[in-house]
């Protein structure tokens, strides 16, 4: 049972915080030899699998290093472009790591962007006046849970399906937010929160929540 | 004073005395840099409005009170709530418009003033405007534009300190999704 990430987005839709508790690491490095039996192909930036499925690496995954070096973007850590370094056969054997593609900063601001205007459709569908916006969003592998306060700022967690007394932690981060971040003179509101001790406190609360699988009064 | 919270972390006492110093000293230097008492109250009532703005977010996830839906509730939470919350001292709503949007707030003691005497030479300086801000500050924040003013200062011959908050408007921008 664990929670994935936090992020804190502000009335403008901005994101201002964003933390990753637990990533999946679901990678696969392996040694190969020419030729290569995955078929690769350029994607945003990234070289994913598009076709060729094996021992772990599955279609969708990026090159994420070679020879223990990570890639930049579309090309080697020496400034080669992937396909055609691997298209050479005097590089191989080689080995290769792929995985899920993390998620960039840019990618994760853009996200959170498109959530806070997404947000507002809960409200805007809602046969009755009076409707909140989007309180949770479920997948198959995470579920999201949003809380707008009064005042427009939104806490955003993604966790296990499972886990319960996410609505508390929401509360907790709310907490910790007006206490580490607001009480600090130095911290400018709307502004991307840069606060140690926020950060320390909410991997605290994290810790907790995902331990007692509730946070209840009193803890 | 004793910082309410409901967290088991400890919970701090601090002195009132530190604080009335604390808030004496600020005062008395602001009236050194500004030498002008009508200054001195706007620059209280921008710091108070600096106080509010993040006050409220403590007061909500403390409270865990929900938006109120009308003045009358505004003035309840303010009276019963927020003042017992950090000032230790509630005060009474009264005086209200016939339109429902002006009130008073009526504090018996303000632990502000314990131990002051204004000064002839000080008799426009509001001591305590920086409530007002506080309290501007905090509700222009849930959407809410009043008017914050003394009416009657203990501290300039009154009998009590009152209050008058005047709702001036709903602040329509920036609305948070789900509040329209």
């Amino acid at each position: 049972m664990v929670i994935f990430s936090v992020y804190v987005v502000n009335k403008a839709g901005g994101l201002i915080y964003q933390y990753d508790n637990y990533v999946p690491r679901a990678e696969a490095e392996k040694t190969f030899s020419y030729p290569l039996d995955l078929v690769l192909k350029h994607h945003d930036e990234k070289v994913i699998v598009s076709f060729g499925q094996r021992d772990g690496i599955r279609v969708g995954h990026a090159v994420l290093s070679i020879n223990g070096a990570d890639v930049l973007g579309k090309n080697t850590a020496e400034g080669k472009d992937i396909l055609e370094y691997l298209k050479d056969s005097s590089n191989y054997p080689v080995s290769i790591r792929f995985g899920r593609a993390r998620l960039s900063s840019n990618e994760k601001l853009m996200l959170a962007s498109m959530f806070h205007s997404l947000f507002a459709i809960g409200s805007q569908l809602s046969p009755d006046v009076g409707s909140s916006g989007i309180e949770m969003l479920e997948t198959d592998v995470f579920k999201l849970h949003c809380f707008q306060t009064l005042t427009g700022i939104k806490f955003i967690v993604l966790a296990d399906p499972r886990q319960s007394g996410i609505d508390a932690l929401l509360r907790k981060i709310y907490e910790n937010y007006s206490d580490f971040a607001l009480k600090n003179p130095f911290y400018s509101l709307e502004m991307p929160i840069r606060c140690e001790l926020f950060d320390q406190n909410l991997k605290g609360s994290l810790e907790i929540a995902e331990k007692a699988g509730n946070f209840g009064a009193g803890s | 004073m004793s910082r309410q919270s409901n967290r088991t972390t400890d919970s701090k006492k601090m002195n009132s005395e530190l604080f009335t110093l604390t808030y004496g000293a600020l005062v008395t230097q602001l009236c050194k840099d500004y030498e002008n008492d009508e200054e001195v109250n706007k620059q209280l009532d921008k710091m108070g409005y600096n106080i509010g703005v993040r006050l409220i977010e403590d007061f909500l996830a403390r409270s865990s009170i929900g938006r109120c839906q009308d003045f009358r509730e505004t003035a309840d939470v303010i009276a019963k709530v927020a003042f017992k919350m950090y000032l230790g001292t509630t005060p009474s709503v009264s005086n209200w418009s016939p339109a429902g949007d002006e009130f008073s707030l009526i504090l018996e003691n303000n632990p502000l003033v314990d131990f002051v005497e204004l000064p002839d030479n000080h008799s426009m300086l509001v001591y305590s405007n920086l409530l007002c801000g506080v309290l501007r500050g905090a509700l222009e924040m849930v959407q809410m534009a009043v008017d914050v003013k003394f009416a009657q200062d203990t501290l300039r011959g009154d009998n009590v300190t009152e209050i008058r908050m005047k709702f001036i408007k709903r602040i329509e921008e920036n609305l948070p999704a789900g509040d329209e």
